[in-house]
């Protein structure tokens, strides 16, 4: 992302959104309990179930905007002077498996929506997956310092 | 409840042992394959059992006995809320938990609101993965004898109850039947409203109120208490993740148009 173009405060509510959204989606696996993270002071929530569905859920709303105002933003205004660099499209395309899995998992969840347990399975596992790489793939481009997603031209 | 366990014996768990050690040491086993003969509680290997309540309500003494086993939620929190897609919910309403899929994290009795599925250790998938590491066996509950409605047939415990005081059907019909019951009673109905309705209902002469009172309630031994539905927030925030991506595109397209009209007219001033 142009740093000059975004404030700084919307990188880093970005980044919060993303780490919230990864930490209470985790969660919604049983581990947090069972490896003492949730007995640590402040970490309780974790291994709420419905408190971290909830926190999902609302941190997900939260982010939707965010991607449509970045989306927006890149449309009319940021690829008319730049172009996204080669890391920040794979990150892109992980979001957007991220998004599109998590929007079908959602409407699953909805009381008279119902799909299989195969295609609920690869729906979850495909989610979790993607959020790893997306989460190596952000590391290595940060330590390789090819972190921002946009350039001038 | 015999009924239930001879035909759903094929469905119960044969763990193999010794269990696989579990780290940390917290991880509990579950082990109810030599207690197979429990049967005032639900377990693995006892998906329903009849709850006993003796009251007294206006005047009058009441001993009632309630099958209890899994009320197959409409919106069912195990289905939506466990992380693997074993727990489900079928077109015909029933919820189940598919015993191939299941990794046993009981993520399922602590969202369910009766804490209906039990647990057995040393079955299952989790054995084929990291079984010291992560799952603990595979969750039972219940499974409204699917198999044999797919077939045509009722579930075990309708058939072979003597009294023939239950029965199954179209929400709806069954729903109009229970309001009948209810006025000719008169009585009153659990599962219309409880978590946001269940396709189980019941009808009582005595409040459920009262009945929660007397019941013994515990482990495997589910209450009636009446609670509300604990997934109403998500449904409603699922309406709001369809618009936000929306909304956000045009808050970022106005501030991008504005912007450019902004560069515009300051470029249109320095000339």
């Amino acid at each position: 992302m142009n740093k000059r173009a975004l404030p700084l405060w919307l990188g880093v509510f970005f980044k919060i959104l993303v780490f919230v959204l990864a930490a209470s989606g985790l969660a919604q696996m049983p581990i947090f309990k069972r490896y003492y993270i949730a007995d640590i002071p402040g970490l309780g929530w974790l291994a709420q179930f419905y408190v971290t569905h909830l926190v999902h859920y609302v941190a997900a709303v939260l982010f939707l905007a965010l991607v449509g105002y970045f989306l927006g933003r890149y449309v009319f205004e940021w690829r008319l002077s730049g172009r996204l660099r080669a890391g920040a499209r794979v990150r892109v395309f992980l979001f957007a498996v991220i998004i599109g899995t998590g929007a079908m998992r959602v409407a699953k969840n909805l009381p008279d929506v119902h799909f299989s347990p195969t295609t609920t399975m690869l729906l979850d596992w495909i989610h979790l997956f993607a959020v790893i790489v997306l989460g190596l793939t952000a590391l290595g481009l940060r330590l390789a310092g090819r972190g921002g997603y946009f350039i001038r031209r | 409840m015999y009924a239930c366990r001879d035909v759903n014996a094929p469905k119960f768990p044969e763990p193999k042992k010794p269990f696989p050690k579990m780290y940390p040491d917290r991880v509990p086993v579950q082990d109810w394959s030599d207690k197979r003969e429990v049967a005032d509680r639900l377990t693995p290997y006892n998906w329903l059992y009849i709850q006993r309540a003796h009251v007294r309500y206006e005047g009058e003494d009441w001993d009632i006995n309630i099958p209890r086993r899994c009320l197959h939620c409409r919106n069912p929190p195990c289905a939506n809320l466990c992380p693997w897609g074993a727990a489900r919910k079928l077109d015909n309403g029933i919820v189940r938990i598919d015993d191939r899929i299941c990794l046993g994290g009981s993520k399922c009795n602590k969202v369910c609101p009766w804490h209906i599925p039990q647990r057995q250790t040393g079955v299952g998938l989790y054995l084929k993965l990291l079984p010291s590491y992560a799952g603990n066996g595979v969750m039972y509950k219940c499974d409204r004898c699917y198999d044999r409605i797919a077939a045509g047939e009722i579930p075990a415990c309708i058939e072979a109850c003597p009294f023939g005081v239950q029965s199954i059907g179209p929400r709806e019909e069954i729903l109009a039947r229970a309001h009948k019951l209810a006025r000719e009673m008169p009585g009153f109905i659990y599962g219309e409203q409880e978590n946001g309705g269940t396709n189980t209902l019941y009808v009582s002469p005595v409040p459920f109120e009262i009945l929660n009172e007397a019941i013994e309630k515990g482990p495997g031994r589910p209450g009636l208490a009446r609670y509300p539905d604990r997934l109403e927030a998500e449904a409603d925030l699922s309406g709001a993740m369809l618009i936000a991506p929306f909304a956000g595109v045009a808050a970022g397209a106005l501030h991008a148009v504005r912007l450019a009209r902004k560069n515009r007219s300051e470029g249109g001033d320095d000339e």
